[in-house]
């Protein structure tokens, strides 16, 4: 299994490599999931905000 | 070209394509991991060593997908910007705008592993090859359309410009191809030919297309949930969001 690790002496570029696309896959998949939560949340504080003014006034 | 242009006005309806496309994310996304796997077992486990590189080739199984997704995504954005400027389709425009920052993160990959590559390789992390600085280049046309796409304040009027922007750095593309048969590059020539045989062996080359369509799944994936988000957000005031947003 060190073998593995190892990469024949080019473990450090192999396995730096293969994180960086590891991350910033990860990244690259997160950021729409957050996004669209945030985004959820402030439409659903706008309605709810709407409808206060709205009953408010009538 | 008429049952096409139908088929773009359908698909362009911003409620039909949000309905669409979140039936279509979890499909990606299953076959992005299961092809993930077996391509990284190929690449890492069944994959012998090279017999000049030793394993440090292995970083060809991430680095060459990487760099055929910073160039596919980016004809993928420009072609769905001239659809979206010719045809004014605000789901072509937003498909145009979510696919930058994909390709922005594989061509910072690209850049990256082939530096990590380059170092025990070449004795160098960077040089200024042909192939790495039209590479650059790209990166830096892809910050340049996000940053336009930011910097101007009319969603749909920044949309446009960005795929203008896109439709100028599409030059760059046949450079990066062509590249390495253009100049005497340190970078090497094209390993796998669509036409001709490839010069890899099949136990290194099934990996390596795996990982290849691995990639693009990804990008089906992330550029369907990028232009979601920002439909909701551009279409906030129209009742289909409307009625999303309600049953949350």
């Amino acid at each position: 299994m060190s073998e593995f690790f190892h990469m024949g002496g080019y473990g450090f570029y192999v396995w730096t490599s293969y994180g960086f696309f590891a991350a910033v896959l990860v990244w690259t998949a997160l950021v729409p999931v957050v996004r669209r939560r945030s985004v959820i949340q402030r439409l659903q504080d706008r309605a709810a905000r709407e409808k206060r003014a709205n009953d408010t006034n009538t | 070209m008429n049952a096409f242009i139908r088929w773009i006005h359908r698909t362009g309806s911003p409620e039909y394509f949000y309905q669409l496309s979140g039936k279509l994310v979890p499909w990606f996304a299953a076959g992005f991991l299961l092809l993930l796997a077996w391509g990284l077992y190929g690449g890492l486990f069944t994959a012998p060593a090279d017999y000049q590189q030793g394993d440090s080739y292995r970083i060809i199984f991430i680095h060459v997908p990487s760099a055929w997704m910073s160039l596919f995504i980016y004809i993928a954005m420009t072609a769905t910007g001239i659809i979206g400027l010719v045809w004014r389709i605000k789901v072509a425009e937003i498909v145009a705008m979510a696919s930058a920052p994909i390709g922005a993160a594989f061509t910072a990959v690209t850049l990256v592993t082939g530096s990590l590559w380059g170092k025990p390789m070449w004795g160098a992390y960077w040089v200024w090859d042909a192939r790495l600085t039209s590479e650059l280049i790209l990166l830096f046309i892809y910050l340049g359309i996000i940053g336009l796409y930011q910097a101007v304040e009319d969603r749909r009027r920044a949309a446009r410009a960005a795929s203008l922007l896109a439709v100028v750095g599409l030059v760059n593309i046949p450079i990066i191809h062509f590249s390495v048969e253009w100049w005497n590059t340190l970078h090497q020539g094209q390993t796998v030919k669509l036409m001709g045989e490839s010069a890899i062996h099949p136990s290194m080359l099934t990996p390596l297309l795996v990982m290849a369509v691995a990639t693009k799944f990804f990008y089906a994936m992330n550029v369907l949930q990028r232009a979601r988000t920002m439909l909701l957000e551009q279409e906030s005031r129209k009742n289909w969001v409307r009625r999303i947003v309600e049953a949350k």
